[in-house]
């Protein structure tokens, strides 16, 4: 095929498409069943694992990345829908050989156990934070007129698309907490 | 999953009309609830008409002091708008209660409206679920329905419909515009929805391939005193198991307006229009909004497992409007 676009899996031409969208800075394009998530076509098509399949039902966070600089639940986008978009993993925080501040964090903090949700909470945490930068208000914010100020209470409102079965949760607020205070 | 045509619409009347002659075709807003659904088989559509790239993304505040709001606009970019922040606070908080950031960053307030209900039978092809598969039964009746209706419901269906933001919509008014094959259409919010009585399959009083464009709030300037209260089974990311959307305004302890509507009781959000008419014009008081939450749920059949849901239901009204009233 020309310019060689990565194979997917496909039925007939009247279900699949050929997409074209921006993962981590680079332009990929490839030919989908249109029934593929962006989640599968990350893992299965393009080689990045880092987002993970958790529920595949929206609800865990595991598969959270970036869209347009907005965090959303892979695994419940179709990636045909994405032409001309442009998609952050978590492979896309830092570059191959240097962690984010975030990323350093998580690690000074102890923020995981068995790390299979890290890559979901470092997307939403980074997607979180500038939300926050934005002024956008929370569940917990008493006042809607003021810019929210980040407590806890706010970290963990604003993380709850992000669970965390070996409940390293106390640890992922304070990485959150001092990322958020040293940005 | 089924597999599935896509089609991006050059525009709202290609998107209607292609809708209108494809009977398996369904709309995709945010996915967030319709790709969930087609995993689970529970929707089946052959083509999804993805409106994401229509024009209907905009928040206007209109010269009435109302505000439209586009029907792909994000969830999360509503509640953070400016305007419905400081003039409609119970659609704020509306948003805020549900879902996940991610999910509100990704949900249209179109598709919201047009959710399906979370009952657990519903989801599960297994099931009996005259919503899903007419004529089949239902299997939540006697089944596990500690989360389904206690009004209204009929023995067709007791599910409840599970979104917050259209109790705050209900009781702001709320006056939904819609397009269909022959014309555009403005719907009040509280004639959208359907009661589920033997046809529970039909939820909306929308047409086949109807589009929702935008949604416009009236002015209300009592709206800026006003919440929402939402009781789930875990502090965040949980449908409610009660809540009470309410707009207060005193004027000297006594109530001169007052707009209530309740989720997770019914088919449809409940607009409490009876236990606002026991409110109006009286001197305000917890008493008073007990007794008018009585009124309003004199009517409620709990099923087996629900009972719970009345005295909460009552218990949210009293501490939501005491707590405007103390504003």
């Amino acid at each position: 095929m020309q310019g060689g676009p990565e194979n997917a899996t496909t039925t007939d031409e009247r279900h699949s498409s050929r997409v074209a969208f921006e993962v981590n800075g680079a332009t990929r394009e490839v030919r989908l069943d249109n029934r593929t998530t962006l989640l599968d076509t990350l893992r299965e098509h393009l080689g990045l694992t880092g987002a993970k399949k958790g529920c595949d039902h929206g609800q865990c966070g595991s598969c959270t990345v970036l869209l347009d600089g907005r965090r959303v639940k892979s695994c419940l986008v179709f990636a045909v829908t994405l032409d001309g978009r442009s998609v952050v993993t978590v492979e896309g925080l830092a570059g191959p050989d240097e962690l984010s501040p975030l990323q350093a964090a998580f690690i000074a903090h102890d923020a995981f156990q068995c790390g299979y949700c890290t890559p979901g909470q470092l997307c939403s945490a980074r997607g979180m934070l500038d939300e926050v930068a934005r002024g956008w208000p929370s569940a917990v914010t008493d006042d809607l007129s003021a810019p929210a100020e980040l407590t806890d209470a706010e970290i963990r409102e604003r993380m709850a698309g992000n669970l965390c079965r070996c409940a390293a949760y106390p640890h992922i607020v304070a990485a959150v907490r001092e990322t958020a205070a040293t940005r | 999953m089924r597999a599935f045509r896509y089609h991006r619409p050059a525009d709202v009347a290609d998107a209607v009309a292609v809708l209108g002659a494809e009977p398996q075709a369904a709309y995709l807003g945010g996915g967030t609830n319709l790709v969930d659904l087609m995993k689970l088989g529970v929707q089946r559509p052959d083509l999804l008409v993805d409106v994401t790239g229509l024009p209907l993304d905009s928040v206007e505040e209109l010269p009435d002091g109302g505000l439209r709001v586009g029907a792909t606009v994000r969830n999360s970019d509503l509640a953070a708008h400016p305007v419905v922040r400081r003039d409609y606070p119970v659609l704020a908080r509306a948003l805020l209660a549900a879902a996940s950031g991610q999910l509100r960053n990704m949900a249209t307030t179109g598709g919201n409206l047009l959710q399906r209900t979370r009952c657990v039978y519903f989801q599960d092809t297994g099931k009996a679920c005259n919503k899903r598969a007419p004529g089949s039964g239902c299997a939540a009746l006697h089944g596990q329905n500690r989360d389904l209706a206690v009004l209204d419901w009929s023995e067709q269906c007791v599910a409840t419909h599970p979104s917050d933001l259209a109790v705050a919509l209900a009781a702001l008014d709320t006056v939904v515009e819609v397009h269909e094959t022959d014309g555009t259409r403005d719907i009040p919010i509280t004639a959208l929805y359907r009661s589920p009585g033997a046809h529970p399959e039909r939820e909306t009083t929308l047409a086949r391939g109807a589009l929702i464009t935008a949604i416009r709030l009236p002015p209300l300037p009592a709206a800026r005193r006003s919440t929402y209260l939402k009781v789930r089974d875990r502090a965040s990311f949980a449908f409610a198991v009660g809540s009470v959307a309410a707009v207060l305004d005193l004027d000297g302890g006594v109530v001169r307006d007052v707009r209530l509507a309740y989720g997770a009781v019914a088919h449809r959000p409940w607009r409490a229009y009876r236990a606002e008419a026991e409110l109006r014009g009286r001197m305000f008081s917890p008493e008073l909004a007990g007794r008018a939450a009585d009124v309003e749920l004199a009517e409620a059949r709990p099923l087996r497992h629900n009972g719970f849901k009345v005295p909460l239901t009552r218990a949210i009204t009293v501490r939501v409007l005491s707590e405007l009233a103390s504003s």
